[in-house]
Parts: C-alpha cells; sequence; structure tokens
C-alpha cells in the first residue's frame, strides 16, 4: 500500500505533535507523578485533581480553555509572543500543546504507580553508600521507575495520535499544519465521495496504534526483565 | 569510641540509650524483638532522628539536637548490612560493590572480594544469586565504601541454618582482617557467641547490661534471657598442653586452675573462649575420687537463687575470680546446705565443651 502524499504528510505531522507533546511534557510528568507519589503537601487532592482534570473533561473544554488562554489574544498567549516569540495559535505547536494537556493524566498515572512500587528500602540503603538524595534519585529510583515511564510515554503517545476534539477547537484544521489523521478522516467523511480515503486513513491509524502497543509491550519487558527483582 | 546519649518515642517503645561503644572489633546488640534493636542502630546510620540527644563518633558529632547537627546518613561515614540484602537489581554484583566507591582503590576492592569469596561472582545479577551470596555482596558493598564503622541488623536471620553456617567464617574473618569496629545487632545467642567481643543488652529501649561479652554473659541480667538447657558461663583460657593420647586439651584460667577440653588444633599459649553449660555441673563438698569426670575444681559459692517456676536452683560460683553458674536441683541444695561462702568442689563434664561451644577468640 503507497501513501498518498496528503496521507504521508498527515501521518508525519500526526507523528512530530504526538512525538513533541511526549517529550516536552515527560520531565514535568516526572516531576508530578513523583511529588504524588512521595510527598505529602497541603492541597495534595486538589492538585491530584487538576491533574486528572483532562481525563474527565470534553476536549472541546481544554480546547476553549486553551484558545481563551494561549491564543494569540490569549491571557498567557499574548505575552508569550510579546516575550519571546512563541505562538501557539493555530499551528502545529498548539497541536502538540492541546495533545500534551489530553495526554498528560495518563502519563502522569502510569509513572506515578512506578514511582509507589520503587521499595524505599533501596534508596535507604543507597544512602547508607554514601550517595546524595539526587544520586540516588537518578542511579537507583529512576531506573526502577523505567518500565513504568515507558508505559506512561506510549499510553501518552497513543492518547495524542488520537487527539481530536482539543485540536479542532483550539488549532482550527489546517492542512499540512494543524490537519493530523484524526482531522484529516474526519475532513474525507464530511466531504461526500471521499469514504476510500477516510478507510485508508483508518487502517493506518490502527497500524501505528497496534506498532506503538507492540514496542512498548517490548520495551517495558527489556527493562521488567532487569528491576522486577526483589532483592 | 561512639559515643550514644539519645532519646526517641516510637509508638509504645520509648528508645533511651547512653552507652559507649569501643571502636574495635564486634560488639553485639541483642535484645528480644521488640526491645528496640533496630532502630538503634538506624538511629546510628542517620535513617532514623532521634528526639533529643547526642552522637558522637571518634570526636565528630554525628548528631546533636542542642547543636542543630544532623548528619544526613550519606555523610556520617557508616556502612550498613541490613537484613535483607537490598542489592540493586539493575546493577550487577560488581556495579553493586562499585556503588559506593568514591576512588578507585584497585587493592582494596581486591581485599575485599577475596576475603568475601566474591571473584566469581561479579559479572552475575542480584536475581540469580543465593540468600548467603545476596548477603557477602551486601557486605562486600558496605566494605568498599570504607566506612569509619559497620552497622550489621541481623544479617544472618533471612537465611537457613547452610547458608548462615557458610557465613559466619567470612564474619569471623573480617573481624580478624579488617581494622574495622562493627555493631551487630542479634537475637541468636549462638552468633553472638561466636563472633563478639562486647555485647549491650536492650530490653524495651534501655540498656540492661554492657561490657565485654563475658562479663554480660555471666551477669545476672543475662540469666532471664536463658532456659535451663542455655544457662552457662563463658570463660576465657589459654591453651596449656595436648594430649595427643587421648586427644584432649588443657587449657588454663589461672595459674593453678587448668581445665581438660576435646583437643581442638591450636598452637599452645592461644587464647581460647570456652562456655560451661550450667546443667553439666555437679557440686561436692568433699573432692571426688576415682571418677571419671576430668575436671574438679575448687569453688566457692557467691550466692544461691531461685526462679519460681522450676524445682532448681541457680549457683553463682567463683572459680578463681572467675563466675561459674551450676543449676542444682533444690533437694540437693538442701542436703549439701549450700550457702554463700561455702567453698566446694565443681565436677565438670568434659565433653560438654563440644567444637560447637569452643568459640575462638580473637
Amino acid at each position: 500500500m503507497i501513501l498518498t502524499e496528503y496521507e504521508t504528510a498527515a501521518l508525519l505531522l500526526s507523528l512530530k505533535v504526538s512525538g513533541v507533546a511526549v517529550l516536552f511534557s515527560l520531565p514535568l510528568g516526572i516531576g508530578c507523578a513523583w511529588l504524588l507519589a512521595r510527598v505529602e503537601f497541603p492541597g495534595k487532592a486538589l492538585f491530584d485533581s487538576v491533574i486528572h482534570l483532562p481525563l474527565v473533561l470534553p476536549p472541546v473544554v481544554i480546547g476553549y480553555l486553551l484558545l481563551i488562554s494561549m491564543g494569540r489574544k490569549g491571557v498567557i498567549g499574548e505575552r508569550l509572543f510579546e516575550w519571546f516569540g512563541i505562538s501557539f495559535s493555530f499551528n502545529w505547536r498548539g497541536a502538540a500543546l492541546a495533545a500534551a494537556i489530553v495526554s498528560f493524566p495518563l502519563m502522569v498515572r502510569a509513572i506515578r504507580q512506578a514511582f509507589e512500587h520503587v521499595d524505599v528500602r533501596l534508596e535507604q540503603a543507597a544512602r547508607t553508600l554514601g550517595s546524595s538524595p539526587l544520586r540516588v534519585f537518578m542511579t537507583i529510583t529512576l531506573p526502577l521507575t523505567a518500565p513504568g515511564i515507558i508505559s506512561g510515554m506510549v499510553l501518552a503517545f497513543a492518547r495524542s495520535l488520537g487527539e481530536f476534539g482539543s485540536t479542532i477547537t483550539f488549532v482550527s484544521n489546517i492542512p499540512g499544519e494543524t490537519r493530523t489523521i484524526p482531522l484529516a478522516m474526519y475532513s474525507f467523511i464530511e466531504t461526500p465521495g471521499a469514504e476510500s480515503q477516510a478507510a485508508r486513513l483508518c487502517v493506518i491509524a490502527i497500524i501505528i496504534a497496534l506498532l506503538s502497543l507492540i514496542i512498548s509491550q517490548w520495551l517495558t519487558q527489556k527493562a521488567q526483565r532487569r528491576v522486577s527483582a526483589t532483592c | 569510641m561512639l559515643t550514644i546519649n539519645i532519646n526517641k518515642q516510637l509508638g509504645d517503645l520509648s528508645l533511651a540509650v547512653a552507652a559507649q561503644l569501643p571502636m574495635s572489633g564486634i560488639t553485639a546488640i541483642f535484645g528480644r524483638s521488640g526491645a528496640g534493636k533496630t532502630s538503634l542502630i538506624n538511629v546510628l546510620g542517620g535513617l532514623s532522628t532521634p528526639d533529643s540527644g547526642e552522637i558522637c563518633l571518634n570526636n565528630q558529632t554525628l548528631f546533636s539536637r542542642q547543636q542543630g547537627i544532623n548528619l544526613p546518613p550519606e555523610r556520617r561515614g557508616i556502612g550498613y548490612v541490613f537484613q535483607e540484602a537490598r542489592l540493586f537489581p539493575h546493577y550487577s554484583v560488581r556495579g553493586n560493590l562499585n556503588y559506593g566507591c568514591r576512588d578507585k582503590d584497585v587493592a582494596h576492592f581486591t581485599k575485599v572480594v577475596q576475603l568475601l569469596g566474591l571473584a566469581p561472582l561479579l559479572k552475575r545479577y542480584p536475581l540469580g544469586l543465593s540468600g548467603g551470596e545476596k548477603q557477602r555482596v551486601a557486605i562486600g558493598r558496605a566494605l568498599l565504601t570504607k566506612p569509619k564503622m559497620l552497622l550489621m541488623d541481623e544479617p544472618l536471620a533471612s537465611l537457613d541454618l547452610p547458608r548462615k553456617r557458610e557465613l559466619i567464617p567470612y564474619l569471623i574473618d573480617l573481624a580478624k582482617n579488617l581494622d574495622l569496629p562493627i555493631v551487630y545487632v542479634s537475637h541468636s545467642l549462638d552468633e553472638i557467641l561466636q563472633l563478639a567481643e562486647h555485647m549491650l543488652v536492650l530490653e524495651n529501649g534501655r540498656v540492661i547490661a554492657k561490657g565485654s561479652l563475658q562479663q554480660v554473659w555471666n551477669s545476672e541480667q543475662m540469666r532471664p534471657w536463658l532456659s535451663a538447657q542455655e544457662q552457662s558461663s563463658l570463660l576465657e583460657v589459654s591453651v596449656a598442653e595436648v594430649n595427643q593420647n587421648y586427644s584432649m586439651t588443657r587449657v588454663t584460667l589461672s595459674d593453678d586452675v587448668s581445665l581438660w577440653v576435646n583437643s581442638v588444633s591450636l598452637q599452645c599459649g592461644a587464647k581460647l573462649r570456652v562456655r560451661i553449660h550450667a546443667n553439666h555441673i555437679s557440686l561436692c563438698r568433699i573432692r571426688p575420687q576415682q571418677t571419671s569426670i576430668r575436671n574438679i575444681v575448687p569453688v566457692s559459692v557467691i550466692e544461691v537463687q531461685q526462679r519460681d517456676e522450676d524445682n532448681h536452683r541457680q549457683v553463682k560460683l567463683d572459680l578463681a575470680g572467675h563466675t561459674l553458674w551450676a543449676n542444682v536441683t533444690c533437694w540437693a541444695c538442701d542436703d549439701l546446705a549450700i550457702k554463700p561462702g561455702l567453698s566446694l568442689f565443681a565436677q565438670i563434664k568434659g565433653v560438654s565443651m563440644t567444637a560447637a561451644d569452643l568459640a575462638q577468640s580473637h
């Protein structure tokens, strides 16, 4: 099956948007997951709820909120453009931002669980061997969390690939700029007589989803083999 | 010298310890579970913070509530071997060993690897190691940080008997070969007997006895810990002569008091610690003649104790300045009119001093 130019553009854009969304939200995701798993602080329940909000809110609400806050005329968006020249409105960066926010709770949940499963006694042992808390985190905690981080990334990536509602609300449906696979499919469905094109995109979407799940399972198994043992 | 003077409330247990631990040899911390043994060494290692007090290691203050000092574990220079080995599963044995090494010291590495017999394990991962091997790696890992002191929290408790037997010689070797003070938590008197030189007994968070192993072992405070079977005295002796014909060894306690024990392959003059069970001593008013028992020594009664529950009395005897405990029935005690100050002869069954009881002195 050879892809048309149109399909290739949508596919590459989808991969770029999802990849950027996952990579940029990862450090923040690890930070939030660690806070939730290991630190007790006032307002933790509220913090937890806010992080999970995108999971339960209609994506269109998120798109709308992004539009009024991060758009060129938005409260934050205007400042960002003035000070740094960064704009999220109606371009692929906006699509990545929308995807990152919508997939964030999934990433945090997976990583948080991994943090909760790391044996604190190993970290204690590392401290008695002369390691600072930061070195313990980098050499013990993080490597032992690796399977959780990988599955969190894959979940977030898959969710980003499928993002539709907030993207179309926030950055519209611009060919080559914000028209990812779901948006392209939507366009075909809306167009009379383009059923076969829609079906081809459908198959592509299923193939990438399957591929990412298989790769994640393989990576997780590989990482798990190293860290599963309780010693 | 490790000077401890700390208080900590842990649920129902209030830990209040004031003690000085010597910076040489193995010091055993003994007590029943829940007495605060592990809590105490966690405080020493910096894994938990006392409510008040001070801890000083060789003039360096590790903790002082008053001065607001509380060094984190990584800056105390104290190694810690936990009950479970706590090896890092994602590092190889070599990686685990080197984890705490600040500077590469090949000679030290080689020495520790050799002492603990780790060479064949270096490339393996913790998952595939036996319990005893894991614990050896954990000990090596702690030693390679070059600690000023090593804490061991029942390192043998999670091992089965063959693994314990396998590990004990390594520990004895360590204490001999490395000039490193070790604080060894245990509730096993057998282990303590084989390893320790000093002993500290904790009960309900308080120190009830401390000092050299002999002192503590023969003290009143230890009596309740030992069942009638285990009641025993420890004596430090030196090897005087070997009777090859009967493979027995004569050991001397003082210039004029000596005992015969089953032969041990030791040089004349070597120091030895022998354990004499209180049940294996009988008392006579006159020196027995024509008896099969080889060890007959003059003793004098210091005091007679009776535990409520049984029909035996425990007689504390003086043997050339050393303490010897004997279990005698109440009937015999009354018949012989045993009372403090009385001079008697103690018959000790030589065979009671089996190889297991002959813990080598360091």
